[in-house]
């Protein structure tokens, strides 16, 4: 335990010098270069943004101790990961991967139940603190009435919050979530958002989570980082990060950044080949 | 806030808030398969006279039938099905395959395996050295499937399903082909082959019951500890990863139960079909899909499922007897495309 706990803003996980891969490419930190460095700091939203295979679900998987990187490791809280038991992480540390399955049959309340499993032993399988969380946390996501009926004949965003159930049920300061708003329309997409802005603040969780929408990402996230081929670009508050040129860098997009009306954070409007004739615009 | 509207609840599937009413119906189940095992065969006991024979006050016919064929054949029968039934809850759990059954683990094709090898090459005659055999060639098969599995597993430990599967029917079709091989050379080793491959529990005696049983006890502890990392498993490895769970760990102390309980059946009664199969069907109709209730019940509901089978066997070509793993096949093959019909079976 050789971290800086008393530091008034924390580092709860770290990455330092990962370099990540399948087979014989490297996904993440590849190139010259040391590997990929990032800190996530206590109380804070963190959005990882990027252009497909660009390696972010890869980095937080990572993160999550569910890849072994090949080179660097992950701390959390000052104590490398890989050599903490999986139980004692689990009890700091959540992850929702991106597309999580369920048996049929399995109702709400027993799933969001198997939240508490690093909180219990062969001889003690059920408390009744479990019991207390557990609907607690079906109450606070609104989750609570469905809590009989089996996920499956739930709508998908009802099933993206009994999840989020889950992970609150398993009670951790910090939280990686794999694009927790895919196959989500627009409301429900705001909705699974507003809920994790809601652990932010409420609960004063730590997030970190992939996401594609750069627009819900400026709004929802203290701190967004632009990732491309393996390395990140830039990272900072969203009005740092999502500039025209960053776009330009990390998606290769041609784009506008203006003030969102509603949150005034940064608001990408893609220009598209359509729109590209009144902009003087120099593909490279 | 937005706020969701619920959709209307259309039907609610069948699912237990009381799973220990669910044990004791199966328990009584069980009790009731067990009372006509004893009073049903070729001599047909009255409850009185299975009374009589159990407390030995009954004429000595009777108390041979009972005490010395009865009642070891029925405690086989139903050590042979709680493994069976655990054995493939375990299985489809692991491999989340409704399909799944332990012989795809290659149980039962490395248990024939070893059986010929042993009448054939090393001379071994005796019953209880071919079950031994057995045995071992049921625990080698699986641990050479499990082994296949992870090398093309996750690069953080441990088979995954999909490599499970593939790996166990790749490693069942060799053995297969192999003892089919070596039979067709010896008459001797294709006789005692075939008469374990249908599947029996007589002429086994209770001393291979008796023989097999601590390792169906060791089974059955390692099965009971691994049903809360089913539970976690279920959801994913990565789901169970995070929340804790080591998954080649879980995986590995899966697969020795599966292979403690289903070596030792199929080493005392050879290669009994549907059990391990249906059981945990029936079992998770009632209990859902928490293994801490599911094992148990699969349990209950496959060793009832191998004394009623083994009943019937008794009775339909009186006074002969059909052995109860063709019978199992006969009802077991229906029951099932009745059961795939009726509902559409859980997925994992």
């Amino acid at each position: 335990m050789s971290s800086d706990v008393t530091d008034a803003a924390r580092t709860r996980l770290r990455a330092e010098g990962l370099k990540i891969g399948y087979d014989d490419e490297l996904v993440v930190g590849g190139g010259d270069g040391g590997g990929l460095d990032l800190d996530v700091v206590e109380n804070t939203v963190t959005a990882v943004i990027g252009p497909n295979g660009c390696g972010k679900s890869t980095l937080l998987r990572a993160m999550a101790r569910l890849l072994a990187p090949r080179h660097g490791h992950v701390l959390l809280d000052g104590e490398r990961i890989d050599r903490m038991p999986s139980r004692q992480v689990a009890t700091v540390l959540g992850v929702l991967p991106q597309d999580p399955v369920a048996p049929e049959g399995l109702v709400v309340a027993d799933l969001v139940a198997r939240g508490r499993h690093p909180h219990q032993r062969w001889f003690r399988q059920w408390s009744p603190d479990d019991e207390a969380v557990v609907a607690e946390a079906l109450a606070w996501t609104g989750t609570g009435e469905f809590a009989d009926r089996p996920l499956e004949t739930l709508s998908g965003g009802q099933r993206q919050r009994v999840w989020i159930s889950m992970a609150l049920a398993q009670g951790t300061d910090v939280l990686l979530l794999d694009e927790p708003t895919t196959f989500l329309d627009l409301a429900h997409q705001v909705d699974v958002l507003d809920l994790v802005e809601r652990l932010h603040r409420e609960r004063g969780r730590t997030v970190v989570m992939v996401l594609h929408d750069l627009n819900l990402a400026a709004r929802y996230a203290d701190r967004l980082v632009a990732m491309r081929d393996g390395r990140i670009v830039v990272s900072g508050t969203p009005a740092e990060v999502l500039t025209e040129s960053t776009m330009r860098e990390v998606f290769g997009l041609e784009a506008k950044v203006v003030e969102d009306p509603v949150s005034g954070s940064p608001l990408v409007l893609p220009i598209g080949r359509r729109h590209r004739h009144d902009r003087d615009v120099t593909d490279s | 806030m937005t706020t969701l509207v619920p959709r209307p609840t259309e039907q609610h599937l069948p699912r237990t808030r009381r799973p220990l009413l669910v044990v004791g119906i199966a328990v009584i189940a069980l009790l009731v398969a067990a009372v006509l095992s004893v009073a049903v065969g070729a001599a047909l006991l009255t409850p009185a006279q299975v009374w009589a024979g159990l407390t030995g006050s009954g004429t000595d016919q009777s108390v041979a039938i009972v005490r010395d064929l009865r009642i070891p054949r029925t405690l086989l029968g139903a050590l042979v099905g709680i493994a069976l039934g655990i054995a493939g809850a375990l299985m489809q759990g692991h491999t989340r395959n409704p399909l799944a059954d332990p012989g795809l683990l290659g149980v039962s094709a490395g248990a024939g395996f070893l059986l010929v090898i042993a009448i054939q090459f090393v001379g071994v005659t005796s019953l209880y050295g071919t079950v031994w055999f057995a045995f071992a060639g049921a625990a080698l098969a699986s641990c050479l499937v499990f082994a296949l599995a992870s090398l093309g597993g996750s690069r953080s430990g441990g088979p995954t399903p999909v490599t499970l599967a593939l790996a166990g029917v790749a490693v069942s079709e060799l053995l297969i082909a192999t003892t089919s091989a070596l039979v067709l050379r010896d008459t001797s080793s294709l006789d005692a082959y075939r008469f374990w491959s249908a599947g029996a529990l007589d002429d086994r005696g209770s001393s291979a019951a008796l023989r097999v049983a601590p390792f169906v006890l060791a089974g059955l502890v390692l099965a009971a500890a691994n049903a809360p990392a089913l539970n976690v498993l279920a959801l994913g490895e990565d789901t169970a990863r995070g929340l804790g769970r080591h998954v080649g760990r879980a995986r590995a102390v899966g697969i020795a139960a599966i292979t403690l309980l289903a070596g030792s059946a199929v080493a005392v009664a050879g290669p009994i079909s549907f059990v391990g199969l249906v059981a945990p069907h029936i079992a998770r109709f009632f209990t859902g899909p928490d293994h801490r209730w599911l094992l148990p019940v699969a349990g209950l509901g496959g060793a009832t499922l191998v004394l009623v089978a083994d009943v019937v066997g008794r009775l339909v070509v009186r006074p002969g007897e059909l052995q109860v793993g063709i019978v199992l096949a006969v009802v077991g093959a229906p029951f099932f495309i009745a059961l795939v019909r009726r509902r559409k079976l859980a997925r994992l």
